[in-house]
This record gives structure tokens, sequence and C-alpha cells, in this order.
């Protein structure tokens, strides 16, 4: 019989493209297999065991995520074996650092006295950075597990935050590694990677060094990667929860790459710029990109149309500053002539403004005295 | 770019050059860096200085500046003399060789050596190696165009990429990086002195014709005048208003003392923009415009791809969108602009320019579309040339090496290059705003080789003073091995110390771009 590129996936004759793994077949026909530490575009490392499915005929729980599906597979994501094996992982992650959110249970203690117990151990007056925002925790919801089952990992580290943009917490990390996999395969920057071994085994930058004097471009590939509280923006700490953002996809202000952006938006301001996961950039973005969007709401922004008079400038309305301009130009025009006149339009602006910008000096001025900075 | 970015990923070779790929165009640098470390690509770069991007380079080539269409030359007098290029390819669809192959003979990698001070086995190598591809990218930036020489250095380019048969296939092409969002889009919407929208020329009767019925009015059938040629003339009180949009050419602009004096002697001065420049301060009106965040419209990529940019924040106070400013004055004068928004003007553009007749909001809500896209039912041109040149054949152009305008001498015997730093952004205007990023890069420095600092007695962070034949500034030393000795490297960012006051304004005689990249000033450990 001839073999076909099919697996049955849960019961259901499901196709798969060859080299295509347990995982992307999975996904490709709506499928969910839930991950951690699986990084789109870099290696799969089979490291955090979430995505174990049962596969007949293998001895073990296999990762989804590094293996391929082979003609006749027949493969369950959630069998009662699938499903305790991830219930461990997940309590076994939960105990393995400082995840303080409601999830991780009391330990036996009152609810207040963990809390307490947690910030202090933090130091830090505030609940975990990224609550309702974790992976980690969205899957212990999932599969309803708490981290009392295990006794929890007391290694404490400084929290680092002395750079401008990313504030390191490694009692939050998991040791997932796709922050290390963003920097090396993604960007490939090469700045953070997996140091020492056993116990203290961590993520570090060069020798263990803070960011601010590692190769670190700040990226922020690596924050967009993290699925916990280990690696946060420190500009978006404790500001807002998401879901009380409008997202706003958008083309990145700077450079000509063109990136895909997600604005998040409340309140009328921007608290945080994300990579959309779309072409050119996948997901990824620049320093300036990701962490340079100040300006949009900065106390400096004009405000009011501004008239030059005795050298000094004034507030002036639309109008008034509109009709000025609308008569001088066509003054200048009657007494010297369009080609006395230039209009510079930008780089900047959209298509469209360019447009009418070229359109008003051609039509309106009646010069061809029209240019922009692309030189410059 | 000729070719997508994505087909980055499919080049065996890359050459880059007159790119500090890494600070300027980072997400696009990853591309370069994931097909060099994880897809077998080889990546060359031919940069005077140190940039990141030689990190990853099989072959880096360290020419002397001003010295580019003598090594691009040497390649392809490599080439040919091996017969490493694609005899078919430019048998069947160029034109020209000839002319280049009997201009190229005296090129000699030891000629070429005495010129760029490239090694003659580098060039050979190199020139091997990108020949040897099947697909190879050629990706440049402003280190290549802004030369008295610009055009020159794009031709030599172009001419080594059609040689090897690179251009209109996947992974190869001819591909400048476009340092500003939208630089492409305000090229392609006719924001330049000779042509309409979708580079239609405005001395072409018949398209003349078109847009004069589109708009309902004669039309100038004379080529305007560029920014570099604007400014002497208002100087020289031939041009007596300027309307400046979003541009901050009181720090972009070459010798900038020159260029206050040209901006003073105008009669009217009009500013639009987000924040009160250096030049907004110099203006007779300025109107507040909105930012990116606040408006809707769409940006044209480096690679061609139009892609929308979308409201997200309402604009502070009573800054208005650029195009309702714009067409408010427009009306103010007599002629009616009522758009009722941006894909109102899209449609109108998609009417007037076959390049983005299929392009409109419904069709790139999700993703954009490479132009050229000339109908509705087009998917866009991801790949120029492909089968076929544009123009028809591809045209060779002999090319002779010529120095740069301003070389250094006994009074000023440096060489000075300028650019742009990651953290920094153009003038400033926005990235200074950013707590953050002013704290990676807060001020302006000169990079300066280790044997120029030690002659000169200046270490390492020391204030430095440099002047040019039109100005002086001082700024920190940064002394390592960027450059090379005999160069010193300014960013030109920052208006307190501005790299502008130095620089030379001889530009290109056919694109009237300056010299930015060369010019000669001498330097002196600050009192």
């Amino acid at each position: 019989m001839e073999k076909k590129n099919i697996i049955l996936l849960n019961g259901k004759e499901t196709a798969f493209e060859p080299g295509e793994t347990i995982l992307d077949a999975a996904r490709r026909n709506h499928v969910d297999i839930p991950t951690l530490c699986h990084l789109k575009g870099a290696a799969s490392t089979g490291a955090c065991r979430v995505c174990v499915v049962e596969v007949e005929g293998a001895g073990t729980l296999l990762a989804a995520c590094s293996t391929f599906a082979a003609p006749g597979m027949v493969v369950r994501t959630e069998s009662p074996k699938v499903v305790q094996s991830r219930k461990a992982t997940i309590e076994l992650l939960l105990a393995s650092g400082n995840h303080n959110c409601a999830v991780r249970g009391g330990d036996g203690v009152d609810w207040t006295a963990f809390q307490l117990g947690v910030q202090a151990m933090d130091k830090t007056e505030a609940l975990c950075p990224v609550w309702g925002d974790c992976r980690l925790q969205e899957l212990a919801y999932k599969y309803q597990v708490n981290g009392e089952r295990y006794p929890k990992n007391d290694t404490c580290y400084p929290v680092e935050e002395v750079n401008p943009f990313i504030v390191r917490d490694f009692s939050r990390c998991i040791l997932c590694g796709r922050c290390a996999q963003a920097c090396n395969q993604i960007q490939v920057n090469n700045a953070i990677s997996f140091g020492s071994r056993g116990a203290e085994h961590k993520i570090i930058a060069d020798g263990d060094f803070p960011l601010a004097t590692a190769e670190c471009v700040f990226c922020g590939e690596c924050v967009q990667a993290c699925p916990v509280g280990a690696l946060t923006e420190k500009k978006v700490r404790y500001r807002h929860r998401p879901w009380e953002v409008k997202k706003v996809r958008t083309t990145c202000s700077y450079c000509g790459v063109g990136c895909q952006l997600e604005l998040h938006v409340k309140d009328n301001t921007i608290v945080k710029v994300q990579g959309a996961d779309i072409a050119p950039n996948h997901g990824s973005l620049c320093v300036k990109g990701r962490f340079g969007y100040d300006f949009v709401g900065h106390p400096d922004r004009l405000t009011k149309p501004l008239i030059k008079e005795n050298g000094k400038h004034r507030e002036a309305g639309w109008d008034e500053a509109l009709d000025l301009v609308a008569k001088k130009l066509s003054e200048i025009k009657a007494a010297h002539g369009p080609d006395s006149m230039g209009v510079l339009t930008s780089a900047r602006i959209t298509n469209e403004e360019n447009y009418v910008a070229q359109k008003f000096a051609r039509a309106v001025l009646g010069t061809n005295n029209v240019d922009h900075c692309a030189r410059l | 770019m000729t070719n997508p970015i994505e087909d980055i990923h499919a080049s065996e070779v890359i050459l880059i050059t007159g790119s500090n790929t890494t600070e300027n165009h980072p997400v696009l640098s990853a591309y370069v860096k994931r097909a060099v470390e994880f897809k077998g690509a080889k990546l060359i770069v031919v940069d005077p200085r140190k940039i990141t991007m030689t990190k990853h380079a099989a072959l880096w080539l360290r020419p002397k500046l001003g010295t580019d269409v003598a090594w691009i030359n040497g390649f392809l007098h490599v080439i040919l003399k091996e017969k490493l290029h694609a005899e078919k390819y430019c048998a069947e669809r160029t034109v020209g060789l000839e002319e280049v192959a009997e201009l190229v003979k005296k090129y000699t990698p030891e000629y070429v050596e005495e010129i760029s001070g490239i090694p003659a086995a580098d060039l050979v190598a190199a020139a091997r190696m990108y020949a040897s591809a099947p697909a190879a990218s050629i990706l440049y930036c402003m280190g290549i165009t802004q030369h008295a020489c610009g055009t020159d250095n794009v031709k030599s380019l172009a001419n080594l990429a059609m040689l090897c048969g690179n251009l209109g296939v996947r992974g190869g092409g001819v591909n400048p990086l476009r340092g500003q969002n939208n630089v492409q889009g305000a090229c392609d919407m006719g924001g330049l002195p000779n042509v309409y929208t979708g580079y239609q020329p405005v001395s072409k009767e018949d398209v003349r014709k078109k847009f004069e019925e589109a708009w309902g009015r004669p039309l100038s059938p004379n080529n305007g005048l560029t920014v570099t040629q604007m400014f002497p003339l208002a100087h020289e009180k031939k041009i007596k208003a300027l309307y400046i949009v979003g541009e901050n050419p009181m720090v972009s602009d070459p010798d900038l003392t020159h260029a206050k004096h040209c901006l003073e002697a105008l009669d009217f001065l009009v500013v639009q923009d987000i924040f009160l420049t250096e030049t907004a301060k110099l203006a007779d009106v300025v109107l507040p415009s909105a930012c990116f965040a606040e408006k809707d419209g769409t940006f044209s990529n480096t690679e061609r791809k139009v892609q929308r940019v979308r409201k997200a924040v309402t604009p502070p106070g009573e800054a208005k969108d650029d195009w309702w400013i714009l067409a408010q004055v427009a009306t103010r004068m007599g002629y009616a602009m009522d758009y009722a928004g941006p894909e109102q003007i899209m449609e109108e553009i998609g009417r007037v320019t076959p390049s983005y007749c299929g392009i409109n909001f419904s069709r790139i809500e999700r993703e954009g579309i490479h132009w050229p896209c000339p109908n509705t039912d087009h998917p866009g041109t991801p790949c120029l040339h492909v089968d076929k040149f544009t123009c028809g054949l591809g045209v060779f152009h002999a090319i002779e090496w010529t120095p740069p305008a301003e070389t250094p001498d006994a009074e000023y015997p440096l060489y000075l290059t300028t650019g742009r730093v990651l953290y920094q952004y153009h003038t400033g205007t926005m990235t200074m705003k950013s707590e953050g990023l002013n704290e990676k890069a807060p001020e302006c420095f000169v990079e300066v080789a280790q044997a120029d600092a030690e002659r000169l007695g200046v270490a390492d962070g020391e204030k430095v003073r440099v002047a040019s034949r039109r100005g002086e500034i001082t700024a920190r030393a940064k002394v390592g091995g960027m450059v090379e000795a005999g160069t010193v490297f300014l960013p030109f960012h920052f208006a307190e110390a501005a790299a502008n006051t130095l620089t030379n304004t001889a530009l290109d005689p056919v694109s009237k771009i300056p010299e930015f990249k060369v010019c000669a000033v001498r330097m002196e450990k600050a009192a």
C-alpha cells in the first residue's frame, strides 16, 4: 500500500507536508498543542516538555515541536497520559522560581501570608509584573495546577535594572531558552546565552554581566519572546493591564525597512510597542522602533500654529495662520512668479500627504520646485 | 530595492557596501546575519569603517574614502579576465558591455590597490566570490550615494550585478537601503523636481497634459530645482519663499552656516512639523502637524511595498494632518482641495499613476503590495527585471574613477566621513525625546584611529576640535579601531555639535546629492 503523508491526529486523518513536525502539522490544521519554549523561526529544542504528545508505538511521550510527522503515525495531543505529564511539567516550572501569581498556591499558609512571603523574597512591593500576561500562568490555569506539589526553589537573584529599557529578574526565569534563541537565531546579536550549570544554571550576557555592558543592542527581541516575567520592559511594568489596551497595527516611522508594529494604546497614549508577526519583520524590531515612541505624546510637541512677530513666535489660530500663508504666497507669486517659490515635502509623511504636497507646488503655486530630503 | 527583503535569505553571496547595516537597518541586517550564520551564505563587506557587519563577513575590504568606482571596476576587470561573467545573460539582456570591458582593462588589481588601498589579492578573492554565486545580492546605502560621483557609484554596482546575471533573479539584485520611513514613497509620489507620481517626467508633453486635465490647471513644462539648488538661490534672493514640511535642513544639510544664511535671506518661510526644530525656529509661520501614530495613510518601504499607517491616538492640541493643512492653504489660494481623507487621495493617486493603479486601502488592509501594480487583480511586483529589464535591455555604463571633490592637504590633513548611530535617528527630532535612547547615545563623538590620537596627544574621551574650510565643532574623541589612520568619523545627529557644519556642498552633477561622505578636516585637542 502506498504510504501517504497522513497522520491520525486525535482520531482524525490529517495531511502533513514532508519535513513538518507534529506541531507544524497540528497548527496548520487548527489543532492546539500548547508550547512554551518553542520559538517560531528558531530551531526546536524540545527543552520544556510542555508540547509532549502520545505517539502509538513510541516508548515515551514525544515533544511535538521536535518530532517529525511520519506516514501513519497515530498521535494523541490531550490523552490522560499527556495531560498528566503536562501537569507535572507545569508544577515543576511553577516551583522552579518566584512565580507569585495566585496560581501558585499557598503551600498550606493563607493567601495573605503567602503573598507577603513572596513579596519579601522578591524585594518588591508588587506582584509579578506580567500577571495576566504570562504563558506559564495561562498553562497553569488551563491544566488547573498550582505550585504546591513541589518545594519552591529559593535561589534568589537581584533584579537587574541598570539599563534604560529592560528589567531582568532571574528569580522568575524558567530557563526555557527563548530569549537566547531570539537573540542568537532571530536577531543574531549573540549577546545572551545559557551560562553556568546545575542549580546556578541561568541566562547570561557575555561573561554574566549586566546587559548595559554586554554586546546587547536593546532590540528587545528577548523581552517579546519571554513567556514569563523574567524579562520586562522598564517603561511598561505595572503601568497597564494587557486587556485594557487597544492594539493598532501600523508601519514604523524610523528607517525604510517598514517594520510592522502593534501600538498598544490606553487612554489615548501609546503604552507599549511590539513587532507584528508579518513581513518584513515577523515580530522583530530594533531599539528605536520598540522603545523610541516617547516623542509621540511628548510635551514639547507643537500644538498651535505660530506666527513670528518682531523676531518672536506667538501662538495663533488656524484661520489666521492659514490665511497669512495663503496671502503671502499669493503675493510672492504675483510679484516674482511661481518659480520664486519652492516646497520641500518630506520622507516622513505619508504617500497621500506627499501627493498633496507636490500637487500643491505644481497646481497651486505653479512650480516644479518641489523636492525632499532623499539626498540628505 | 530591485528585490524583496525576504530574498536575502535566498542569496548565496551578499555584498554590503556603504551601509552600516546593523545600526541603520537593524531588522534587515538580521536577514543578512541569518543568511550567513544559518543558511550558508557568504558575506563580503566593502567599507572604510570596521562596522559590526565585518564580524560576519568572509571577506572585508577596506577602501579609502571615495574610491568606489575604482574597486568596482577592479571587480569587473577580474571577472571579465577570468571569464566568470554570465555570458549568455549579458548577450541576451544587456548592451554596452564592450565599452565597459575596454575601460576596465586598466583597472588591474594592482592599479586598484594604488587608488583604494585594497590589497590586490583580497580584491581578486572578493571578485571571484561574488561571481561564483548563482545568486548574489548587493546591498548599499548612503556610503555609496552621498558622493560627488554618487550616480557613477550606483551605475558601477549595476554594471557588476548585470555582468554576473544577478538582476531579475531570486536572491540577487541591486538593493539600496532607504534610510527614512517613506523616502521611497516621497519619490514615488513625485516629491522630486523633474517627475510627477510614478516617475512620469514633467518635461513629457503627454504626461503633462494628463496631469493638467486631472488637476484642472496649466502646469510648468520645466524641471524644477532640487533642495540643494534652492538653498543657494535663496541666498541670491532668486528664491523668495519656501514651504518646508517635516524636514530639518538646519541639521541635515551640508555646510550649515551657509544653509542658515540661505533660509534667513528668504522673504517668507513656512515650516510644518511636529516639533519646533532648528529649522522651524527660523520660520515666519509654523504649522503644527500630526505624527505617524496620529493619522491614516500609507508608507512605501525600501522594497517598494506600500503598507498601511493607522491612527492610534489623537494629535496633541490643535495639530492637524499634513494633507489637511496643505489642502487648506490650497483652498485659501483659490484652488479647492476638499478630500474626505487619505483613502480618497490614494484613489486619485491610482488614477494618475500606472505603478500604483492597482493599490487601494482595502487590498492592503492585512499586508502591503509591492509596486508596480498596474491593476486591482495584479499581485504586485516584489522582484523587478525578471526575464526582461523594465526599460528593455540593461545598459552598461563605462565609468572612470574620479577622486572626491575635496581631499586632504597640508592644512586639512584628515579625511572626514559621516553617518548615523543605532540609538539616534537623522536630525534627532524624534529620538532625542527618548530618555533611554539619549542615555545610550547622549552626545556627539568623533571616531579617531589610535595612531592619529597618539600623534595629536588625544586620549579616549577627551574633547577635540574638528575644523574644515566651512566651520568647526567640538566633540569627544572615541579612540579605537573603527576608522583607519588618516580618517575620522562623525555622527550627524547632534545639532549642538553638528557634523554638517563641516561637510562639503559639492554635488553629484546628476542626482545633486551632496558629498557628505568625504571632506578634509584638521583636528586638535580642545583647549
